[in-house]
């Protein structure tokens, strides 16, 4: 069985290299395979009928079987296991079969000119194979998966027309139906698997009864009636029955093969494979036999509606499904019998019926029933292949059909006159009769609308069909023939399935009688007999008031529309989605932030509510130790709600600033030294940061966000901050364990060679993070770089000496005020007679925008902060300072710079670029992480080497600080890619800008100009920062 | 467990103000939240340290109990620099927001409006479509006019 699907399928993967060479006639070649498979399966005889001879006496009552395993995912007990039994092998010959059948006929249906054949052809074969392993898994999940591969391909399969709308969703509703079902049954088949303890399916019907009555009983049920809507929604069952005349968008040999004889039946498979285990179950029956009577009637009644010849057959397969899944459903031996029978017989005249339309839809372009008209003088021999099907479908002697039904008949009499089913025992045999009447009467329609002379009507032209078109469909009909003469082999076949059934029906009393029964032609003058009788009389009574019935079916509304549901359905879905994206994707961040934070405070708090614990011990308002904190406080207090209400631009920043400075200052009332001074720096340079890229913005702060979101953002602040208070509090109350860090100082001290803990904390002990954070650092710095210059790091700027004089931030004109006239004349002369400029690049400034007491002061102080610097970086290990200090000391020299002498200036003042500085420091700093190891020692392990020398005396050296130096690195190229990023390359936007413009104020203020600048850049184009900023 | 409540009730202010603000449109003042946010995660941290102490410098004399925690300290200390570093990455963005689009302001996504207001008509699902009824609508018939004999 393995090698026939591995054959199956490896052919299926290169049908398209054989449709290259052969076109259509690669069919033939496709063929060849489940037709090998079919001539392999009948081989299989002897072992799956021990001792039996063809008219079925003899050997073993139940049959024997072949099992064939391959491991594949042991740990999940899932193995390719597979197992050929009586109805695996019934099946299979259905299967592959018409399969063969089907794919020939392919090679006359097809054109050499249509398109994606190879494409068709493999999925028709994969799809044999699917439906084969389907049929013979062993292991629930194997079947499923063969299940589910079935649903895809007829996906596939349903879309081969991909242009034709209708195609495409009838294949996606027939996909959607099928996979829900499909996930339905997945979730029955893992709680039956998991509740028996095993997935083989074999192992589980063996021990099937003890599941229905024994414990877990609940589980089962729900399993059982999981895998029904699998069952029920494969097979076109009501309320899922709309699918399958959807699906007849497909070509029509798909529709024959898939919609007729495979994969409609593997949810009638389903039934039978579990109704010997689990027919008792108490939703089984009433599942089962409901929907499937329902189903034949509705089935039959829309087929007489229909106008299609093709939609006839389509609803009259609706309506055998119907009827099949209620007699394999049963669940007593006559009925498995007969429905097995009736299985193989509309397999057979299905198949050919549907072929036979596909044949007329070629040679005429039609199958339309108010069209069609003479095709039976057209071709006789395609009239008679129709004939033979349809009278089999109608359950005309001496057909399958008639054998079939009539042993259904036999056993729903026996059931339903038996006492244990009363009323509905009876109620299902009249809705057998009525369903069997509609099938008479839509078999009768269906040849009418195909091949009769219709008085009116126009001869429809019709080409004339090559005897290799009509083979299939002709040896599907000659084997309908065989059949219903001879069915002695058949009910060979099926006996030993129905004697699996004995066992569970023992407790009835007519089941030895039942078991008794055979498929035969004669069976005497039976009731079954004469409700045959009954049934050819209703339905020649319907067929020739044909009129009569349709304008009955015309005044009753369809009050059962699962085309209509399932729009409305899909469309409700549709509309749920969109709702709640709406309500949730607003694309609005204050919506998501108010959720997030809002959810952030709620749920602690709530947890701190529900806990209901008292506050700790140890709580005091203003600490003994430093009683100043509380002035500090009050400045941070005041910075921050200044802030908040501030609506100029500047002086939110400020009021922030001011809170960073507050903070320091607690720092240092604390007993924090190297955070005060870390602080101080970085609020220093933040607010030079803030000036230089905030200039072009406007002045004002718009408060946008009023209204009514104003209360909530009040809220939700303020129930955040209380929030976090006592989320402290109880945090802090609930620490029991001394800190960790009280063996900080002595490790400080011991093992880093260092007096100051906090700085040989962050460059020895916790190395790792600081190498972490400065990589961040260096990541950020990159960041600002590309943001602002886009395309480079900005290296290319010039040296001040090619610069000309007074060029930098020049007004190109003067405006009328004759104050600022008068200023401007007086700097001009001041800039010009200084003889010695106290700056490198000064001299390149416009003389309005020179400082001279400024470039002094920086003159002075610049070296001087710059040895500073390197002091902070060297003592930070004893003293307050470190690598962090120093490295901002230093950007803070380098902003001085810049600010008195401009981007040039800061050009002379820092020649190297920031991205070299930024991975100079990060490998000094990587450098002292992994060199101890290459001598032996551990990542970032710290040595003290001691040395004396001339004038400095003893020296201690600790290598920690090699990683400080890359740390101080890191910083500085951080603050010279902020300087020349948001400073010196807006300068350049600006003048840019500025010389574009007919009235500029100059670089004295920036803020002004730049808000001019952007006005008219909106106004007239966006002007060139933007032309600039974007590559 | 000693706790500083003056630090706390600072830190609490300086939470709700930093919501507040990052609850505003206006990035600049997104950012500012930002900034205030970061104070009080690091006030925070700190009063972890319990009592105000002496200066962590080591002396051989002093316990180590005297000295206001190092460990926060080092923590909040790489807190500082990384919120200058976020700053300034902020900075470049809202610079970059102003020079590309003129605008301080976040805006709403469009593209989520404009899916939230997605019309529940779809062609391919709702459209009407005719009635089929064949696969060869046309050429079967001129084919066989023309020939009138098999293929």
């Amino acid at each position: 069985m393995i090698t026939v699907l591995a054959v199956t399928f490896a052919a299926a993967t290169v049908a398209p290299w054989i449709f290259r060479k052969l076109q259509r006639n690669a069919f033939y070649v496709l063929a060849a395979v489940p037709a090998g498979a079919f001539v392999w399966l009948l081989l299989q005889y002897d072992r799956i009928y021990p001792g039996r001879n063809l008219s079925g006496s003899g050997g073993d009552p139940t049959g024997g079987f072949i099992e064939e395993t391959l491991p594949w995912i042991p740990n999940l007990k899932l193995e390719f296991a597979f197992r050929m039994d009586v109805l695996a092998w019934v099946m299979s010959l259905l299967v592959l079969g018409v399969g063969a059948l089907v794919l020939v006929y392919c090679a006359r249906y097809f054109k050499n000119k249509d398109a994606d054949l190879g494409g068709f052809g493999a999925q028709l074969l994969a799809f044999a194979g699917a439906m084969f392993g389907l049929v013979t898994a062993d292991d629930l999940l194997m079947m499923f998966i063969f299940w589910e591969l079935t649903t895809v391909l007829s996906y596939l399969l349903i879309g081969y027309a991909r242009t034709r709308l209708s195609a495409r969703r009838s294949a996606l509703q027939a996909l959607m139906v099928t996979t829900a079902g499909g996930l339905a049954m997945l979730v029955g088949l893992i709680i039956l698997g998991q509740t028996a303890g095993t997935y083989r399916i074999s192992a589980i019907m063996a021990q099937a009864a003890t599941f229905v009555t024994g414990p877990g009983q609940g589980a089962v049920s729900a399993a059982v009636v999981l895998i029904l809507v699998g069952a029920i929604t494969k097979s076109a069952l009501v309320p899922f029955h709309f699918w399958l005349p959807g699906a007849m968008a497909a070509p029509t040999p798909v529709s024959a093969y898939l919609h007729a004889a495979a994969m409609v039946k593997a949810g009638i498979y389903i039934v039978a494979r579990m109704a010997p285990g689990f027919s008792e179950n108490p939703y089984w029956l009433p599942l089962v036999l409901g929907l499937g009577v329902a189903t034949m009637l509705v089935g039959g009644y829309r087929a007489l509606r229909q106008t299609d010849i093709k939609l006839i057959l389509a609803y009259g397969t609706v309506s055998q499904l119907g009827f099949l899944t209620m007699v394999v459903g049963l669940g007593r031996p006559d009925a498995a019998l007969a429905g097995l029978a009736l299985l193989l017989a509309h397999g057979l005249f299905k198949a050919a019926l549907f072929l036979v339309v596909g044949i007329i839809d070629h040679q005429s372009g039609t199958r339309d029933i108010r069209k069609l008209s003479g095709v039976y003088q057209s071709s006789r021999a395609l009239a008679i292949v129709a004939g033979i099907a349809a009278a089999s479908m109608a359950g005309i002697p001496p057909l399958a059909g008639f054998v079939a039904k009539e042993s259904v008949f036999e056993a729903f009499v026996h059931y339903g006159t038996g006492s244990a089913s009363q009323p509905w025992g009876l109620v299902l045999l009249v809705g057998l009769v009525l369903g069997s009447i509609l099938t008479f009467a839509y078999s009768a329609r269906f040849m009418w609308g195909a091949f009769a002379t219709k008085p009116g009507v126009q001869r429809t032209p019709f080409k004339a069909i090559q005897p290799s078109f009509l083979a299939a469909p002709a040896i599907l009909s000659v084997l309908t023939i065989v059949y219903g003469l001879w069915p002695d082999p058949v009910d060979s076949w099926i006996q030993p399935y129905a004697a699996a059934f004995n066992s569970a029906a023992d407790h009835d009393a007519g089941a030895s009688l039942a078991a008794a029964s055979h498929l035969a032609l004669w069976h005497g003058l039976t009731p079954a007999l004469g409700l045959t009788a009954v049934t050819f009389a209703a339905g020649v009574v319907m067929f020739y008031g044909r009129n009569f019935v349709s304008r009955a079916q015309g005044r009753i509304p369809d009050w059962v529309d699962g085309d209509r549901a399932y729009q409305r359905t899909i469309g409700a879905l549709d509309d749920v989605a969109v709702w709640v994206t709406g309500r949730t994707q607003r694309g609005s961040l204050y919506f998501y932030l108010a959720v997030i934070l809002t959810v952030a405070f709620a749920v602690p708090l709530t947890a701190l509510i529900v806990a209901n614990k008292p506050l700790p011990g140890g709580l005091y308002l203003v600490d003994p130790n430093s009683p100043l904190q509380l002035i500090a406080a009050a400045g941070i207090v005041v910075g921050a709600l200044a802030a908040v209400r501030a609506n100029k631009r500047f002086l939110a920043v400020l009021m922030v600033s001011v809170t960073g400075y507050g903070i320091a200052l607690m720092f240092a009332l604390q007993g924090a030294p190297d955070l005060a001074l870390t602080q101080m720096l970085v609020e220093t340079i933040i607010l030079v940061a803030f000036v230089l890229a905030m200039r072009s913005l406007p002045p004002e702060l718009r408060d946008r966000t009023g209204g009514k979101y104003r209360v909530v953002r009040v809220i939700i602040g303020v129930a955040f901050g209380v929030t976090m208070i006592f989320v402290a509090i109880y945090a802090m109350g609930a620490r029991i364990a001394e800190p960790v860090s009280l063996s900080f100082p002595r490790l400080a001290y011991e093992g880093g060679g260092g007096l100051n803990v906090v700085n040989v904390t962050l460059v020895d002990i916790r190395a790792w993070d600081t190498f972490g954070e400065i990589s961040v650092l260096a990541v950020a710095a990159t960041g600002v770089a590309s943001l602002i210059f886009v395309r480079s790091r900005g290296e290319r700027i010039n040296k001040a000496a090619t610069v000309p004089e007074g060029t930098v931030g020049r007004r190109t004109a003067v405006g009328g005020n004759s104050r600022e006239d008068a200023s401007l004349a007086l700097v001009r002369k001041f800039a010009g007679s200084l003889t010695d400029p106290w700056l490198v690049a000064g001299r390149t400034l416009a003389p309005e925008r020179r400082s001279i007491i400024f470039e002094v002061v920086t003159r002075l102080i610049f070296h001087s902060m710059i040895v500073f610097s390197v002091y902070l970086l060297l003592a930070g290990h004893n003293l307050p300072g470190g690598g962090f200090a120093g490295g901002l000391t230093a950007g803070l020299a380098l902003t001085i710079r810049y600010l008195a002498g401009g981007r040039f200036e800061l050009r002379e003042a820092a020649p190297i670029s920031a991205g070299m500085l930024l991975g100079t420091g990060l490998a000094t700093a990587a450098a002292a992480g992994f060199v101890p190891l290459l001598l032996g020692g551990q990542v970032f392990q710290t040595a003290i080497i001691g040395f004396w020398l001339p004038l400095f005396g003893d020296i201690k050296f600790v290598t920690s600080t090699i990683f400080d130096i890359g740390v101080y690195l890191v910083v500085v190229g951080l603050a010279l890619d902020v300087l020349r990023s948001l400073g010196a390359e807006i300068d350049e936007h600006f003048e840019e800008t500025a010389s574009g413009e007919t009235r500029g104020h100059g670089a004295t203020r920036p803020e002004a100009s730049a808000t001019t600048a952007a006005r008219t850049a909106t106004a007239t184009a966006t002007a060139s920062p933007l032309a600039k900023g974007t590559p | 467990m000693s706790v500083n409540l003056t630090l706390l009730i600072v830190m609490g202010v300086l939470f709700a103000c930093g919501i507040y603000l990052i609850l505003e449109r206006s990035l600049t003042r997104v950012l500012l939240g930002l900034m205030l946010l970061a104070n009080a995660t690091n006030l925070l941290i700190l009063s972890t340290g319990g009592y105000a102490g002496l200066a962590p410098l080591f002396n051989k004399s002093t316990d180590p109990r005297d000295y206001n925690d190092p460990l926060p300290q080092a923590l909040i200390l790489t807190s500082i620099v990384i919120s200058f570093a976020v700053t300034a990455f902020m900075l470049g963005i809202i610079y970059r927001t102003w020079a590309l689009a003129r605008q301080d302001d976040i805006q709403d996504d469009a593209e989520d409006r404009r899916v939230a207001k997605t019309p529940s008509f779809d062609a391919e699902d709702d459209s009407v479509v005719p009635e089929e009824t064949s696969e060869f609508p046309v050429t079967a018939v001129t084919e066989a006019a023309k020939e009138g004999g098999p293929e």
